[in-house]
C-alpha cells in the first residue's frame, strides 16, 4: 500500500469520526461562554443517539420509512433542548453545583437511553442509517472527492456550522449576550441583560448540538445502536473546548486532529504492526492531554465566570 | 416612547428600607433630588450608598418604601425598567465587559442596536462618537476594555451610560480610582452636564463635594443624618457631621531621625503582564522608621514593584533584600517568614479571600503556626479570639466575625486586611493605595496606624497616588515614572506643583525640585 493510500484511507475515516465531537464540542461551547459547565453532555448524547435510531429501526418496513431518518434527528435535537433546559433548571434556577448536576444528566442519559433499549429492542440490531450523498462533480476530484465530499447530509451541516456558529457568537445580539453573562454575569445584569433567560437560550442550543451530535452517532456513523455508543465522546467534547479556546475555528480543528489520531490508531492495527492495541487506543486522548497542558490559559479571551451560578443580590 | 423624552423634574425615594442577612443596609431613607440639582451622598463605608443607588437601578427589591418621579410612584424590577425612567449609573466596581470593545459593551445594552440576527456596531460607534463629542469624553470605540487604563474604563462607562439616554445620572465614588488632573476634569464636566439633567454623586473626598454639588445628604448606618445646601458646608465642617468628630488628618513631622538603612531594592527590572518591561531599573533604600511615599500616576510600575517586593512576580535582573536576607525571587511563603507586610492593591482578589469568613481571614498568613494550630488542628478558640480582639481595636464594622468577608463594604475589607497585617508587627511593610475608596474616618484611623508602626521602627513602602498622603506621612518621596524612579527627595521640599510636574514625567526646571 503507497503512503498515498494509506493517509487517504486515514483520513477518509477520520474526517467523519469527526462529526459527533464537533456538534457536541460546539454545543458545550455555547454552554461554556455562558458561564456553564455542562458535563451531561455524553449523557444527552446517549439519548440522542437512541432517539436517532428508533424511528428507523420501528419505521424500517413501514411505508414511512423514509421519513424515519428526519424523525429521528427532529426527536433526538428535541430531547436534547429539553435536557439543556432540564440542566439549566438545575443549575441556573436552583443553583446547583455545576459539575455534580452534569455527572447526574449523563447518568440520567445514558441510563434511560440503555434501559429503554433494552425494554423495546433488546439486541443489537443493524439499521440502513444515513445515506451517504455524493457532491455532484466535487467527488470525482482524485484523493480528495472520496475523503471530504461523499459524506451523508448532517456530516456537512456540521461542518457548516462552523462559520455559522462563529457568526452567531461574535456578530449577532445574541451571541453578545451570551458571551457577557459568562464573563461578566453582573455587568450584563446592570444593563439590563436577562442573565437567567440568556443562560437559558444557550444551554437549551448546547443540547441540542449534543442531541444531534449523537443522532449521528447512531445514524451516521455506526448505523445502530449500542449501550456504550457515545464512549466518552461527550467528554472529550468537553475537554476539545478548552482545547479550542471556546473558538469555532480551534475546535473544528481539535475535532479534527483528535478523529484523525483515532483513525490512524485504527489503520495501524488493521496493518498488523506490532503496538501493543491498548496503546493505540490511549494515543488520542494522550494527545488531548498533552495539547491542554502545553496550550497556555488565557484568562482574556473565556468566560471568566465559568462554573458560577449568579445571584443578583450576592455580593460574593 | 412618551417615558423617554420626559424629562426628570423630581426624583424622590421615601422610607426606603433594606436589609440583608444581618445587615440593616438601609434604614427608612428619604431623599428627594429637583431638576439640574447635584446632590452628593456621602458616609462612612457601609453606611448604604451603594445599596440605595442599587434599588434605584431596579438592581435590589426594596424591603420597604417606594420611589416618585415627577410625583408619580414606580416600580423597577429590573435595571431595564430603571433606564426606561431616563436613570443611568456609573457603579463603584466598572461594569464593562473586559474582553470586549467599547462599541460591544455599548451595543449589549442598548436594545436599538440589535437587529435580526445582527449586530449594529457601526450605529453603537456613530452613538458612541456624538456623545464624547457633545461632552468632550475621547473614547476609542473599537478599545478592548482589558487594554485601557482605569481612568479611561471610567469615561467609557460615563460614556456608556450616556449613550442609553441617561437623563437621571448616579456616580457611585466615580473619582476613587481618578488621578487629581482626571478628577478635576470630571468636576468641570458634571458642572457643565448639570445643566441638562440631574446628578447623584457619591464620593469620599469632601473638596469634590463642596466643588461640584449644591445638595449633600450624609448617611451614617443606613439613616440619613444630615441634609441641606452645599453652600453652608465646608470640607471640615461635613468631616465632623460625617464622624461625628473633628477630623484631623495626622502629620509625620519628625523628619530625617530615621535609623539604618534597612530595606533596598537594587536595579530592579520585570515584566509586566503584557510583556515589555514595567520596572526599568528601580532603585531606593528605606531606613528604620522611615515612611517612603512613592508617587506616581498609576500604571507606571506602582502595582508591578509590589507584587516584585511581595514575590508575586519574578525579578529578572536587579536585587531585593534586607539585612541578612535576600528576597529577591522567592517565594512568598519565605518573604512573609522574613517579616514583610503586604497591603495590596486588589483587596478582593489579593488581599483577603471572599468566602471566608472574617475570622479566617485574619489568620490567613499565620493559621499554621502554633498560635492558631496545634499539630494538625486548627485551634479555633484562638482565631475566635484573636478575631474578636482586632475586631473591637480596628473597629470592623460586621455583623460578626463569622461573616463572609467578601461581604463587607470596601472600607471594612480593608480595616481586615490592614488588622491582619499590623497584627503581625512586620519589620517592613508595603501598602498599596491604602486608602482609596475609604471614609474619612478609616482615612485617619489608617493615616494613624502606619505612624504608628513608623514609630516602632518599621520601613514603610507606602504607594499612593494621593499626593496630600504622601506629603502627610512620608519622611521621603520617590517619584515612579515609566518604571524608573525619576527623582527622590525629603518631603518637606515636595510640592503639590513640583510633585505633579514629576509624575507627567517632566524632570528639568521643576521648581522647588532642585537639590
Ligand atoms: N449584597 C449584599 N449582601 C450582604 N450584605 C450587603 C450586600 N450589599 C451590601 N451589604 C451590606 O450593607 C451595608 C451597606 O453597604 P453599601 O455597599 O451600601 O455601603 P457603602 O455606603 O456604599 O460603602 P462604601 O463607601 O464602602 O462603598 C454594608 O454593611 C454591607 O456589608
Ligand atoms: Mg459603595
Amino acid at each position: 500500500m503507497s503512503i498515498l493510500t494509506f493517509v487517504s484511507n486515514v483520513l477518509s475515516i477520520g474526517i467523519p469520526f469527526s462529526v459527533a465531537l464537533l456538534l457536541a464540542a460546539l454545543g458545550e461551547m455555547f454552554n461554556q461562554r455562558a458561564g456553564i459547565f455542562n458535563l451531561g453532555c455524553e449523557g444527552i448524547m446517549a439519548m440522542g443517539a437512541f432517539l436517532g435510531f428508533i424511528p428507523a429501526y420501528f419505521l424500517q418496513n413501514s411505508p414511512l420509512a423514509g421519513y424515519a431518518n428526519l424523525l429521528g434527528v427532529l426527536a433526538a435535537g428535541g430531547a436534547g433542548i429539553l435536557l439543556g433546559l432540564l440542566f439549566a433548571l438545575a443549575t441556573v434556577t436552583f443553583k446547583a453545583p455545576q459539575g455534580i448536576a452534569g455527572i447526574g444528566l449523563q447518568m440520567l442519559g445514558w441510563g434511560t437511553a440503555g434501559t429503554l433499549f433494552r425494554h423495546f429492542v433488546g439486541g443489537v440490531t443493524g439499521i440502513p442509517g444515513l445515506p451517504s450523498l455524493p457532491i455532484p462533480g466535487l467527488s470525482k476530484i482524485p484523493v480528495l472527492g472520496p475523503m471530504l465530499f461523499s459524506m451523508n447530509a448532517m456530516a456537512y451541516l456540521a461542518f457548516l456550522f462552523v462559520p455559522v456558529s462563529y457568526y452567531l457568537l461574535f456578530k449577532t445580539p445574541w451571541g453578545l449576550k451570551i458571551r457577557a453573562v459568562g464573563t461578566y454575569p453582573r455587568a450584563a445584569d446592570t444593563m439590563g441583560i436577562n442573565v437567567t433567560k440568556t443562560r437559558y437560550q444557550a444551554l437549551a442550543m448546547g443540547g441540542l448540538l449534543a442531541g444531534l451530535a449523537g443522532a449521528y452517532l447512531s445514524l451516521g456513523q455506526a448505523k445502530m445502536f449500542a449501550d456504550d455508543i457515545v464512549a466518552g465522546r461527550g467528554f472529550i467534547a468537553v475537554a476539545l473546548v478548552y482545547f479550542g479556546r471556546w473558538h469555532p475555528a480551534w475546535i473544528l480543528g481539535g475535532s479534527l486532529l483528535f478523529s484523525i489520531a483515532q483513525s490512524f490508531q485504527l489503520a495501524i492495527q488493521v496493518m498488523g504492526i506490532k503496538f501493543p492495541y491498548e496503546f493505540a487506543v490511549m494515543l488520542p486522548y494522550v494527545l488531548v492531554i498533552v495539547v491542554l497542558a502545553l496550550t497556555r490559559s488565557s484568562a482574556v479571551r473565556g468566560p471568566a465566570e465559568l462554573g458560577k451560578a449568579y445571584d443578583r443580590e450576592k455580593r460574593i | 416612547m412618551a417615558g423617554k423624552l420626559q424629562k426628570i423634574r423630581s426624583l424622590e425615594v421615601d422610607g426606603i428600607t433594606k436589609r440583608f442577612p444581618g445587615v440593616l443596609a438601609c434604614d427608612s431613607i428619604s431623599l428627594k433630588v429637583g431638576e439640574n440639582e447635584v446632590l452628593a451622598l456621602v458616609g462612612e463605608n457601609g453606611a448604604g450608598k451603594t445599596t440605595l443607588m442599587n434599588i434605584l437601578m431596579g438592581l435590589y427589591q426594596p424591603d420597604e418604601g417606594s420611589i416618585r418621579i415627577n410625583g408619580q410612584e414606580v416600580r423597577f424590577k429590573t435595571p431595564n425598567d430603571a433606564y426606561a425612567a431616563g436613570i443611568g449609573m456609573v457603579h463603584q466596581h466598572f461594569m464593562l465587559v473586559p474582553n470586549m470593545t467599547v462599541a460591544e459593551n455599548v451595543a449589549l445594552g442598548a436594545p436599538d442596536f440589535h437587529r435580526f440576527m445582527r449586530l449594529d456596531l457601526a450605529g453603537a460607534r456613530k452613538r458612541i462618537q456624538e456623545i464624547s463629542e457633545k461632552f468632550s469624553l475621547p473614547v476609542q470605540p473599537d478599545a478592548y476594555i482589558w487594554q485601557l487604563s482605569v481612568g479611561e474604563q471610567q469615561r467609557v462607562e460615563l460614556v456608556k451610560t450616556l449613550c442609553f439616554g441617561a437623563r437621571f445620572l448616579i456616580l457611585d465614588e466615580p473619582t476613587s480610582a481618578l488621578t487629581p488632573q482626571e478628577t478635576d476634569e470630571l468636576i468641570v464636566l458634571l458642572k457643565r452636564m448639570s445643566a441638562e439633567m440631574s446628578i447623584v454623586f457619591i464620593s469620599h473626598k469632601l473638596a469634590e463635594v463642596t466643588a461640584v454639588s449644591n445638595k449633600v445628604a450624609i448617611l451614617r448606618h443606613g439613616r440619613v443624618v444630615f441634609s441641606g445646601s452645599t453652600s453652608e458646608q465646608t470640607p471640615a465642617s461635613l468631616a465632623a457631621l460625617m464622624t461625628g468628630h473633628e477630623v484631623n488628618l495626622p502629620v509625620n513631622n519628625c523628619c530625617e531621625e530615621c535609623g539604618e538603612e534597612f530595606f533596598s531594592v537594587r536595579n530592579v527590572r520585570a515584566k509586566s503582564d503584557r510583556g515589555f518591561y514595567a520596572l526599568d531599573g528601580i532603585d531606593f533604600s528605606i531606613h528604620k522608621g522611615e515612611i517612603l511615599g512613592l508617587a506616581g500616576v498609576s500604571g507606571n510600575g506602582q502595582r508591578e514593584l509590589a507584587e516584585v517586593i511581595a514575590g508575586l512576580r519574578s525579578v529578572e535582573s536587579g536585587s531585593i533584600g534586607m539585612p541578612g536576607f535576600e528576597l529577591t525571587n522567592k517565594s512568598p511563603r519565605e518573604i512573609i517568614n522574613s517579616g514583610l507586610g503586604y497591603i495590596p492593591e486588589d483587596r478582593n482578589t489579593e488581599g483577603i479571600v471572599p468566602s471566608f469568613s472574617i475570622k479566617e481571614n485574619l489568620v490567613l498568613k499565620d493559621f499554621a503556626s502554633d498560635e492558631f494550630s496545634a499539630g494538625p488542628f486548627l485551634n479555633l478558640k484562638k482565631q475566635e479570639a484573636n478575631a474578636e480582639k482586632l475586631k473591637e481595636s480596628f473597629d470592623i464594622r460586621c455583623p460578626s466575625v463569622a461573616t463572609a468577608a467578601g461581604s463587607l463594604s470596601g472600607g471594612n475589607i480593608q480595616k481586615v486586611i490592614l488588622a491582619r497585617e499590623l497584627a503581625r508587627n512586620p519589620k517592613v511593610l508595603v501598602a498599596v493605595y491604602p486608602t482609596r475608596g475609604l471614609d474619612m474616618g478609616a482615612e485617619e484611623f489608617i493615616h494613624k496606624s502606619l505612624l504608628e508602626m513608623r514609630a516602632r521602627g518599621t520601613a514603610i513602602l507606602l504607594i499612593s497616588e494621593e499626593l496630600d498622603e504622601i506629603m502627610n506621612l512620608a519622611d521621603r518621596v520617590a517619584v515612579i515614572y515609566k518604571g524608573k524612579i525619576l527623582k527622590i527627595l525629603p518631603s518637606h521640599q515636595a510640592t503639590r506643583r513640583s510633585l505633579g510636574l514629576l509624575m507627567a514625567g517632566i524632570t528639568e526646571n521643576a521648581p522647588g525640585a532642585e537639590r
